[in-house]
Parts: structure tokens; sequence; C-alpha cells
């Protein structure tokens, strides 16, 4: 699981250590820390953006040491969205429920369209549509894929998936 | 030097692009320590035949061999008749019954002769029969033009890249379809438009369908799979989708995005369709240029792009097979 937290530390000599402390005791896997000197609270106070990787167990120790350690945890969420891919799709989108074909993907729990531009030329021309989908996942990208495809070939849209970085 | 006496069949665009390479690289060949001669060439109007090598300028003007022609024997019996070492079958591509290419291809293993070929319906059909021929009769069969034209892939993965394992290939493998996709990606003109610019042009036959559905591309995916990867399948085992459904808008959308839509062949995925690539990668390759990425295990990702077709540009692979079989 990917977590971002925001955290506060106090402007003394320290304490980003102090706050990475229990993130090393309890093994989770830093993405990056983003030390925001220049946007100082109000309260004096800096933030610091941490993202990691751990397991959700772990994160009532972690929360529980920082506390200890003097460090306020203003924020902690799952980065849920992590994974991004891009397609295009030709043909009767509009006409086929669009609306369909976006909520078979939403539906998913693990997957969204969270970007959708669409051309139309004449009415009975077919529309080209793109989409971004972002997933929790690797996997989970490929498996919001193959509902487009079955989609697709429910709907007779051709789905234009991007090539692959990487041998399969 | 080495005396090696070759037969040409199939004398279309690339057969006389042949004559004409063997002509000019006469020298380059001598220096190599070959003497290569052409001792008979056919057609389907007949062969014309001479044992100390047909000279390039007694043909290189006849469209066909109607004229020249010493014999009326068609391509198969010259193979079996004439006194050759090596066989270029170059003759028009079927991917349905592979004829008449296929027996001249069996012809010329099954007699013992060295094959050199551009005509991939045979190998698309039968590839591994006529890998064992080859092999029983210990010559040499070698293909690289069928794929890419005179872009190198499959001497580079057998020859350069040996020692690696390849993982994929992927790339276009169609100047037609990457022609008439470049030009409604550059100008916004529908498909039918540029597919009557590319048939204006000689890029697209006209009909277009072996290009523009894929069926072409899907040859050479299935080459490239039994060539390269020993999958031994047939080209109906490839999942193949074509162009004709691509329109300028979803072209443009992708362009915003950063993107432009190619026909991709994909081993081993056996699929041809259309897909998108980042632009500035090196295999989105425009007009009628082919490209491929080739996936390895130590050497990375190795991409190479080049002319897909042309009279000179094949029969360039075909010399460089040549010269590759006797220069082991």
């Amino acid at each position: 699981m990917r977590l971002s937290m925001d955290l506060e530390l106090q402007d003394i000599p320290g304490q980003l250590l102090l706050a990475m402390l229990p993130l090393r005791d309890n093994k989770a896997n830093i993405i990056s820390v983003v030390h925001h000197r220049d946007r100082k609270t109000p309260r004096g106070t800096i933030p610091v953006r941490v993202v990691i990787e751990t397991d959700r167990a772990r994160m009532e120790s972690i929360r529980n040491q920082l506390k200890e350690n003097g460090i306020s945890v203003v924020r902690a969420g799952e980065d849920r969205l992590i994974e991004e891919i891009s397609v295009v799709l030709i043909g009767h989108i509009l006409n086929s429920d669009l609306g369909d074909t976006v909520n078979r993907i939403d539906s998913t729990g693990y997957a969204e369209v969270m970007d959708l531009a669409l051309t139309m030329t004449g009415v009975d021309d077919p529309s080209s549509a793109y989409l971004r989908i972002r997933a929790t996942g690797k996997d989970e990208i490929q498996k919001a894929l193959s509902i487009l495809r079955q989609v697709g070939s429910e709907k007779k849209l051709l789905v234009i998936e991007p090539i692959e970085a990487e041998a399969a | 030097m080495k005396d090696i006496k070759v037969s040409l069949v199939g004398y279309g665009v690339v057969g006389h692009g042949v004559v004409d390479v063997l002509e000019k690289k006469r020298k380059l060949l001598n220096d190599l320590g070959l003497n290569l001669n052409l001792v008979s060439i056919s057609d389907h109007t007949g062969t014309i035949c001479d044992p100390k090598g047909i000279k390039a300028e007694k043909v290189l003007g006849e469209r066909t061999l109607q004229n020249v022609a010493t014999s009326g024997m068609k391509g198969k019996e010259a193979i079996s008749s004439v006194d050759s070492d090596l066989v270029v079958e170059v003759t028009p591509t079927n991917i349905v019954h592979g004829q008449p290419g296929l027996g001249h291809m069996e012809a010329a293993l099954s007699s013992g002769k060295h094959l050199v070929t551009s005509n991939k319906g045979p190998l698309v059909l039968a590839f591994k029969q006529l890998r064992e021929l080859a092999d029983e009769n210990n010559v040499e069969m070698r293909f690289e033009a069928t794929v890419g034209g005179t872009m190198p892939l499959i001497n580079l993965v057998q020859k350069t890249l040996v020692g690696n394992k390849i993982l994929g290939i992927r790339g276009i493998f169609n100047g037609t379809c990457n022609y008439i996709l470049t030009r409604m990606a550059e100008e916004g003109i529908p498909y039918t438009h540029a597919l009557s610019e590319a048939q204006d042009l000689g890029y697209a036959e006209a009909d277009p369908t072996y290009d523009v559905e894929g069926v072409d591309t899907a040859g050479k995916v299935t080459i490239l799979a039994n060539a390269i990867f020993d999958m031994d399948i047939k080209y109906s085992d490839v999942d193949v989708t074509g162009i004709t459904r691509v329109t300028p808008e979803a072209l443009a959308l992708a362009r915003e995005k950063g993107y432009v839509i190619k026909l991709i062949g994909d081993v081993p995925a056996l699929t041809v369709r259309p897909t998108l690539v980042p632009v500035g990668s090196p295999i989105a390759v425009g007009s009628t240029l082919n490209s491929a990425a080739i996936y390895t295990d130590l050497s990375g990702t190795i991409t190479v792009s080049g002319l897909g077709a042309g009279s000179i540009e094949t029969a360039a692979a075909i010399l460089s097979d040549i010269i590759s079989i006797y220069r082991q």
C-alpha cells in the first residue's frame, strides 16, 4: 500500500531525523520526502510530505512513534490511483452509451476514468475519444484495459492502447 | 575466388533490383572473394539461361523476359534443370497457398541449393517444413528481405545480438500503413484521402486490403515468431486489426496527449493493431519507414529503422544474405 503523509516539524535541528526513524523502525519503504522550508506554517512549523510504501497494519505503530517523537501528523492517506494509462477509442462512442463505458471502469473500485476528450464529426460518422485511466496498481491497469477491450468488442469500438515500454 | 552460380526466379520490381545490384556490386563481391554469375532468370513468360553469366544490360531494359527468354521453362523446371548453387526467389507473394514461391523454394532446397528470398507467403505458411528441408539437404535458407525490407532485423538478431535472449520485438513492418497514418496525422485528412494519395504515389496497391487490413504485417509477425522465437505458429494465430477505422480526429486527440498512432506488430504477443506510441519514441518513425524495437535480456532495447520496401533496397537485403552464406 502506498501512503502519503503530511507532517509538521518544529523548526529546530534534528527534527527530520526524528520523523524518519519510525519509518525505518517499521520497515516502511520511503518513496519520497519533500521538505517545504519555504512554506512555514503560521504555527512556525515546517511542513514535510512523505510518501511511503508499507503494510496497513504498521500504520498505527508509525503514527504512535511519530507522536512520541513530537512530530504531528496532519494528514495520512492512501495514494490510491498511482498508475495511469492513455487509451483512444474510435466508433459510435456516444450512441453506445458513453456513460456506461466510463461506469464499467469506475465501478471496479480500483480504476477510474480521470480525463475524457471527445471529438465528434457527423452524426453518422464514428467519433473519437481520448481516455486517461488511473488505477491502484499495474495489475489493476491491465484489468481495466481488459474490461475496456470487452466493452470495445460489445460496442464495436476500436480500442487503441499504448505500446508497452517493456517486453511482456 | 569462389565461383557461385545463381538462379533468379521472379522478374518483377525486386528481380530487376537484384540484377542491378549484383552488377553494381561485382567488384565488391570480387574483393570478398566471390564471383557471382546469374546463370538463369525465370518469370511467368519463360527463362533466360547462360552458363557464363547473363549480362545485366541484356535484361534490365526488359519488363518481362518475353523477348529475351532462351527457353519456355518456368521457375520450378529451371531450378531443377539449371546447374546453380543458389536460388534467389522473388516471385509475388501469396499468403493463402504460397504459390508459386513455395514450389520454387521446395525445389531449390531439395535439390541442394541455397535459398535467398524476399517472398513472405511460403515462409508464413510453411516455415518449419522449409527449415527442415534446408537442414536435411545441408543448405542455407535466408530471408532477411521478408521482414522490414532493407532494415536489418533477422540477421541483426541472429548474428549480432547472438548471446542475448530476445524477449520481444515490436515495430512498424508496413510502409504503406505508416505512410497513410503519417499523412492523416500531419494533414488531418481522412483515411480514404490518405489512401488515394498513397495509391497515386505507388505506395499502395489498387487493392490495398493486404496492407491496410494488417495482413502483410501479420505475415511478418508470423515469420519473426517462427524464425526468431521458434514458435511454430500459423498466420491465423495472429490477432489482427488494420488501420481502416482510424480517424484523423483520433490521431489529433492522441497527438495532443503526446502520442502518435502506428500499426504495431508484436512478437511474441502475436498481435497486429493500431497502437499509441509516444511522440519521440525511436520506433515512432514517419513516412514509409519501418522500425523495430528488439527487447533483449543483456543489451536492453535496440531499435532499428529503415526503408521497408523498394527495388534496390530489397535487393540490398538479398545481397547481404547471399554474402553472409558464403562468408561463414
